[in-house]
Order: C-alpha cells, then sequence, then structure tokens
C-alpha cells in the first residue's frame, strides 16, 4: 500500500545542501505558523546547526510543563506543538510560543553514545557509486569520511524509531534522489544531504545507501521502543568494507 | 469469537490510535472516521475508543460463532444473514449469523462489538500500524479465515435493534457540501502558502479530485497544478492528518492516518480536525474544494461534533437503563 503512495519524506537536506553558504540566515527572527486549527509549528531563526537544536531541546523541555499541549514533537531546528483542543485566541498562543523560545537557554543533553557496526559497500550500498562521482572521492575516502565521523541525534521522525543524525562532512554531502529507491531494506546506511540516517523500515527511500548496519533500531514492545533520542552521539564502525 | 468469512486487502482492526509517540517516529493510526468509530462503541455500550473493524475493501463478510450484540456505523450497506440493516444501526446477532458489507457511497465502514475487539495493545492502542507493522493482528490487514475473541461487554444488553441519525443528516448544517456534491472542506493556510503568490488562490477555487494513489496513508489530489514561483527551502518537520503538502509536481497531498510523522514538502493548507472524519469518508474519485476556515469557526464545528457523539452517548444509555428497570419488573 505504501508503494502507491509518494512518501513525504523529507526533502529539507536536498535544497539545504545546494544553498550556497554565503546565503544569509534563513530567518532572523523565530517564525510561527499551523497545521490546522490545533497544530503549531515554530521555526528557529538561523542556521541548520547545534546551537540552534538545542535551543529547540530546551523550548521541547519547557513546553512539557504546558497543561493543554497534547504532543511536542521536536523536528529539524523546529518544533510542532499539538493542542488537546482549538485554542481560542491563536494570536495569544503564537505569542506564548515565542515567549518560550525567547526564555529557551541552549540545554546540551548528555545522551548515551551509540556504536553501530556497518557493512560498508557491498550489496547494499546501491548509490556509493554515484556518491563517488558527485564528490570526486575515491569509494574508500567516501566510507572513510563517514566511519570517522561524530554524529548528534537531532530529532527522531518519519518512521518508528528513525535518528536524523547530524555531523555529516560537507564533502559527503548528497541531495535526497530525484526518484526514491523503491524497496530500500530498513538497515541500510544512507546519506540524505547533509543529514545521515539508518533505514528503519524496509521501502521507498529517497536517501543515498552506502552500507548495511544490521541492527533493530526500534521495538514497539519494549519500554523504551526506540534506541536512538535526542542528543544521543552516534559513530559508525567499520566492521567490513567491501569495495 | 468473530471469524472472518471473506474480506479483500487493506481491512483492519483500529481505535482511537495511538498519539503521543511522534518524538519517536511512530504514526498515530487510528481510524478515518473517528467519528464512526466512536458512534459504533457507544451504540453495543463500549467505551467511545474501543478498538473495532474498518472496513475499506468491500465485499466483506464475517460470521458470529455466538450470540453478539454489534453495531455498523460509517460506510457499508450491512446485511445480517441477507436481511438489510438500517444505517448506523446496532443489533444482536445469534451464534452461526453472518454479516455482510457491501460498498456505499461513503467509503469506510466501522463495525464494533459489545466488548471490543480483543487483539493486545501496542504502545497504548490496539490501532493496525500496516507500515510499522505492529497493532492489531501482527500489524497487518484482516484475511480469510481469521478469528477475533472480543471483550467482555459492559453488560447483559436489554436492547435488540437502535440507530443513530448519521451525522452527516443530523449536522448538516455544521458539514454542507456544494449543490453538486462536492465535499467542502474548511481548512487554514499553512506555513508556506504565500510562497505560492497566485496559485495559492487557485488552490481554493478549484475543485480537486481524489486520485487513485489514495489510502490510509494520505490521498493524492489531481487538478490543475499549484506550484512556487522558487523552490522553497524546507527542513524536516513534525506533521499531523490533513496537513496539505505540495511536491514539486504541484499536485496536493493531504496526509491522512497513517502518514509518516515527519516530513519536508512545503504546506500549503492544514485541514482543521473536525473535517478529517469526513474526508476519512471520501471516496477515491470524489471531489473537494477546501474553504478558508478560522479557529472560531473550528471551535463552532468541534462544539457540534461532540454535542452530536454526547447526545449519542445519553440516549443509548437511558435506553439501556429503561429497559433494563422494564425487564426487573
Amino acid at each position: 500500500m505504501t508503494s502507491s503512495m509518494p512518501q513525504p519524506v523529507d526533502r529539507s537536506a536536498d535544497t539545504l545542501a545546494k544553498k550556497p553558504p554565503s546565503t544569509p540566515a534563513y530567518r532572523r527572527q523565530a517564525h510561527i505558523s499551523t497545521i490546522g486549527a490545533r497544530a503549531f509549528l515554530l521555526e528557529a531563526p538561523g542556521d541548520f546547526d547545534l546551537p540552534a537544536q538545542r535551543r529547540i531541546w530546551a523550548l521541547a523541555r519547557a513546553l512539557r510543563h504546558w497543561d493543554d499541549l497534547g504532543e511536542i514533537v521536536p523536528g529539524m531546528t523546529n518544533l510542532l506543538a499539538i493542542f488537546k483542543t482549538t485554542p481560542e485566541d491563536p494570536d495569544a498562543v503564537t505569542a506564548r510560543l515565542l515567549d518560550a523560545w525567547e526564555r529557551a537557554e541552549s540545554i546540551d543533553i548528555r545522551g548515551k553514545t551509540i556504536e553501530i557496526g556497518v557493512h560498508y559497500g557491498g550489496e547494499h550500498a546501491i548509490d556509493l557509486a554515484e556518491l563517488c562521482n558527485r564528490s570526486g572521492l575515491s569509494a574508500r575516502e567516501v566510507v572513510r569520511l563517514h566511519y570517522e565521523g561524530t554524529y548528534t541525534v537531532f530529532a527522531l521522525g518519519s518512521a518508528p524509531g528513525f535518528g536524523y543524525l547530524h555531523g555529516l562532512d560537507p564533502r559527503i554531502h548528497m541531495p535526497r534522489k530525484t526518484v526514491p529507491s523503491l524497496n530500500m531494506a530498513s538497515g541500510c546506511v544512507t546519506i540524505g544531504g547533509m543529514q545521515t540516517g539508518v533505514a528503519v523500515l524496509t521501502g521507498p527511500n529517497g536517501w543515498n545507501s552506502i552500507g548495511f548496519a544490521d541492527l533493530q533500531m526500534f521495538d514497539p514492545t519494549a519500554d523504551v521502543p526506540a534506541i536512538m533520542a535526542p542528543g544521543d552521539t552516534v559513530r559508525f564502525l567499520p566492521e567490513r568494507i567491501e569495495l | 469469537m468473530i471469524e472472518i468469512v471473506d474480506a479483500g486487502p487493506f481491512n483492519t482492526i483500529q481505535d482511537l490510535g495511538r498519539p503521543g509517540y511522534r518524538n519517536i517516529g511512530v504514526t498515530a493510526s487510528g481510524a478515518m472516521d473517528p467519528l464512526a468509530l466512536k458512534i459504533a462503541n457507544l451504540l453495543v455500550g463500549n467505551d467511545e475508543g474501543d478498538a473495532a473493524i474498518e472496513v475499506q475493501t468491500f465485499p466483506f463478510r464475517l460470521r458470529f460463532r455466538e450470540a453478539t450484540v454489534f453495531a455498523v456505523t460509517g460506510g457499508g450497506d450491512a446485511t445480517l444473514d441477507g436481511v438489510a440493516l438500517p444505517p448506523w444501526w446496532m443489533q444482536t446477532a445469534g451464534a452461526g449469523q453472518c454479516l455482510e458489507l457491501r460498498p456505499s457511497p461513503s467509503a469506510r465502514a466501522y463495525i464494533a462489538f459489545g466488548g471490543g475487539v480483543d487483539v493486545p495493545p501496542v504502545m497504548g492502542s490496539r490501532s493496525t500500524s500496516l507500515r510499522g507493522a505492529f497493532g492489531g493482528i501482527d500489524g497487518r490487514f484482516l484475511k480469510k479465515d481469521d478469528t477475533l475473541r472480543l471483550g467482555e461487554p459492559a453488560g447483559t444488553l436489554p436492547v435488540d435493534g437502535l440507530g443513530a441519525v448519521p451525522p452527516a443528516k443530523a449536522l448538516a448544517a455544521f458539514f454542507p457540501n456544494a449543490p453538486d456534491g462536492t465535499l467542502l472542506i474548511r481548512a487554514l493556510p499553512a506555513g508556506e502558502h504565500d510562497l505560492f503568490g497566485a496559485d495559492a488562490e487557485r488552490f481554493w477555487s478549484q475543485s480537486w479530485k481524489i486520485s487513485s494513489q489514495s489510502d490510509r496513508t494520505g490521498y493524492r489530489l489531481s487538478g490543475e497544478p499549484v506550484r512556487a514561483p522558487a523552490s522553497v527551502e524546507m527542513r524536516s518537520y513534525g506533521i499531523v492528518p490533513g496537513v496539505v503538502q505540495v511536491p514539486p509536481g504541484g499536485e496536493p497531498i493531504v496526509q491522512m492516518s497513517d502518514a509518516n510523522t515527519a516530513g519536508g514538502y512545503p504546506k500549503i493548507a492544514g485541514v482543521v480536525e473536525a473535517d478529517l472524519w469526513r474526508l476519512g469518508q471520501a471516496r477515491i474519485g470524489s471531489r473537494l474544494r477546501f474553504v478558508r476556515s478560522s479557529h472560531a469557526e473550528a471551535r463552532t464545528l468541534d462544539r457540534a461534533l461532540a454535542d452530536y457523539v454526547e447526545d449519542v452517548r445519553n440516549t443509548s444509555q437511558m435506553v439501556a437503563r429503561a429497559l433494563k428497570t422494564i425487564a426487573g419488573r
């Protein structure tokens, strides 16, 4: 059933990667918009970076004390606040959220470190050759840059337990594919723009696969279903390199 | 115990879903028409959020292994051993009787049973997540020869045959359609609305057809494409059902119950929550138009729905009590 439906995969990374470095900050002030009548999206001003995300984490923590919120969904330097009922005065909600954002001090979540063994190259690395073409690097260099990186889980989203990882070396940024792979395997180690991550579901996927990790990222029956949490550090260990 | 006699694909066990886990990427799922699910449950004496069967592929047939109180709401023309049932109706079936649902103008039917469908809750809900492959029966759709256990009914049900006025009729003043039958869906402009420039007005003024590429994940709409003059820079953000996103092709997608929890396409509008049940009943090939709404109107619609649900709850409890009193004499 999912194959008949174009998946709303994150396209942010593509445009971000194409953005020339000289472009001024994306917005000067936090911006609030709505999705329907109950959900309010706050977007942080400035660059897509760790300081902005640390303030989003702080905001998420502060909003936990709001009784009228049903759900708080941190995204990539943004946050969706879903109210239990339709607010009477949307302008007042916007003002409250902006005020909370102004007060949100950067916090440094001391997360755990997750080490993920990766089989680089091989049958699952369907986009490694294209990444070499694009970057002008050898496959060995691409793989080395990937496993030498230290990554931060910015947020979880899209699919159960999927972590958006920040900290990818700019030399191996790669826009998401225009035509997604229809049946990419769960476990594929992928690059989407300036982000990397490990696919958690088998299915359509627009990110670029360079390897495979045999690790279950999500267990719906566990007390803590997702292995990753925002603020965690992730390192990839080259268990096998098959080029 | 219920036995599935005949079922096409994509009929699943659903309740009101598992909100609260979007921050770890878990879709809420849940009934596409939560109003019909609530009414079906209330008619059989359940809590409004108990698990029921959502039927969207017809015909669908099941057999009752023992006497069971059940209700059918939403779409679907129902017969019990070949005898037609009124719409939005509860009744007691005898052991061995067969319930059959055939297609109707509404897309989805809900079958609730006294005590609810008893499958193990996963993360607080019995809803089937087809993408996540959990919830319901092993995260899959129902198939022939499946058997479903039911929970303990709330009490001996003294009433046999009770209906609710369907909301499309009872609430017609609040949920109108265009004279030509086009569904009017209330929405608010979303974050990137103004970036669509002149095309934004065309988004509201034209009628859109629900394409065949539509399911519980989302509806892809066909019509005159709307495009932003420049490519829109987006970072991945959390989404909710009802968000109307516009991929580069210009034909909008309305995300529904099984949508991803995050997306990156520019969003032009968001359907007000009170109209989602109507969207959930819209069939592939039918037409809809988006109507600009407000928070004030959304609150009025929320209230109308809440009053309707309360009315059914009170009436079914009252009838049950009255009949119990008579039986006790």
